[in-house]
């Protein structure tokens, strides 16, 4: 019984959903981490729940209102001098609150509000599906450019304004990526699992190999790795799948023990 | 300054005044040439760090004008720089971001480039970005405080390093260090403390 579900044509979808968002969130979550930007995830996911319960007695669609939120946030994040894990931990509480406060008292919004918190992936549709995969071709697309850029700000903060290149494009573009991220994984996956995915495969990949290709590399694949256990799991035991995906990222955290080993034995830093 | 040598100038500095949210640095005035390798040496807290700042645009310039040759190109190697404890960058692919990549490193260098960052030690990760910005090919590369966590070994191969600059390549270097700027300087400029101005 359990095997024809999994193999149900109306799961096709979701389920291909749901692969394209665990590689671009993964991805964009090894960016976040190398930045120490990691919070951002958990803050815009937040604000994106927020903006889709908000968009109910708004009569626009939940995909709009988040992504207006989460835009806005971004933008006033993008206002500050210096941004740092505190204001992105300061959107997360905005962005709690006001999704729960806005959920109680909302005709149905309590029931969006849940659904963004804990994730709809069985119920996502077309436009979800489209935007994932220009998520996913864009973020493959730009990454050669992208990336390198990304990396000279983080190592040498001034080399834009010291030879009078624009910041702006490449920080633009990185923030449109991880916002509609953010957005598509909030609500597909809920807003903990879309954090838990930006958040824990990097930061598990990151101690666990030697050198950044390899690291992206393995981000990727403990992303990916986890959202098909956790689809199979979901489906085989009658589980939530947002709370299982959850559940097998934070799983992944034992493998970091491998990690400390490693450096005791070579004897880390400076070796 | 005569009109012949403001035009060689890669950068010249002139009755610049900066800081932050007040004035910090300055008047100070001074040119870079090609070739050159020009110390500024100043007691602690007299803005040497902050005038490299104002060159590279992140600190504000209240007086004064900073003229660059046209298309400079520029590296900061920043004191103390921050050495993520996390992050699996090996030392060449972090050489790659900034160009310095092309197989021609140091002696000292050549160890680091397939290690982690995160497995390096401090003095280790501050030699290799001083490398990345004197191995690229930045016209007017920007060192500050670069022997901070170095030992005495890599001290003596930063020095080689600079004194086999690769012209028209020029470095304006601050250091506390009295004697390393003195043997490795072509040229030294005095800044004194706030309001002071400078020597010569």
């Amino acid at each position: 019984m359990s095997d024809f579900i999994l193999f149900d044509p109306l799961f096709r979808q979701p389920f291909v959903i749901g692969l394209l968002l665990s590689i671009a969130l993964s991805l964009l979550g090894a960016y976040l981490r190398m930045r120490e930007e990691w919070l951002a995830a958990m803050g815009l996911s937040h604000m994106a729940a927020a903006g889709g319960v908000a968009a109910l007695p708004l009569g626009i669609p939940a995909l709009a209102g988040a992504l207006l939120a989460a835009a806005l946030a971004a933008i006033a994040k993008g206002l500050l001098p210096k941004a740092s894990n505190s204001h992105y931990g300061l959107m997360l509480l905005l962005g709690w609150a006001g999704a729960m406060i806005l959920a109680a008292n909302t005709h149905q919004g309590e029931v969006v509000g849940e659904a963004l918190l804990r994730g709809q992936l069985y119920f996502t549709s077309t436009p979800h599906l489209i935007g994932s995969l220009a998520l996913v071709a864009v973020l493959l697309f730009a990454l050669s450019w992208l990336s390198p850029r990304l990396l000279a700000e983080r190592f040498f903060p001034d080399h834009f304004s010291a030879n009078r290149i624009p910041a702006w494009p490449h920080r633009l573009l990185f923030g449109a990526l991880v916002v509609v991220a953010a957005v598509l994984g909030t609500l597909a996956m809920g807003a903990m699992s879309a954090f838990a995915m930006f958040f824990v495969p990097a930061w598990v990949a990151f101690v666990l190999v030697r050198g950044w290709r390899w690291a992206l590399a393995l981000t990727v694949a403990l992303g990916v790795g986890c959202y098909l256990l956790a689809f199979v799991l979901s489906m085989l035991l009658d589980q939530p799948f947002g709370p299982t995906l959850t559940l097998c990222l934070a799983a992944l955290a034992l493998l970091r023990l491998f990690a400390h080993r490693a450096a005791r034995v070579a004897g880390a830093p400076g070796e | 300054m005569s009109a012949d040598t403001a035009t060689t100038a890669l950068l010249a500095v002139k009755e610049v005044v900066a800081g932050y949210a007040g004035p910090v640095v300055g008047p100070v005035s001074f040119d870079v040439y090609p070739g050159e390798v020009l110390g500024l040496r100043g007691p602690n807290g007299c803005g040497k760090s902050t005038l490299l700042k104002a060159i590279t645009g992140e600190a504000k310039r209240f007086a004064g004008k900073i003229v660059r040759c046209n298309g400079l190109t520029v590296t900061h190697h920043q004191q103390r720089p921050e050495l993520p404890p996390e992050l699996p960058l090996l030392g060449r692919e972090l050489l790659r971001v900034m160009g310095a990549d092309r197989g021609d490193a140091p002696g000292i260098i050549k160890p680091l480039l397939y290690r982690p960052i995160n497995r390096m030690s401090g003095g280790q990760f501050q030699l290799l970005e001083a490398w990345a910005c004197l191995g690229g090919d930045a016209e007017l590369v920007l060192l500050d405080e670069p022997t901070n966590n170095l030992d005495g070994e890599a001290i003596e191969a930063l020095a080689h390093i600079l004194r086999t600059a690769r012209p028209p390549r020029a470095v304006l270097l601050v250091s506390h260090e009295r004697a390393f700027l003195e043997e490795n300087c072509t040229r030294i400029v005095e800044i004194g403390r706030p309001g002071e101005g400078q020597g010569s």
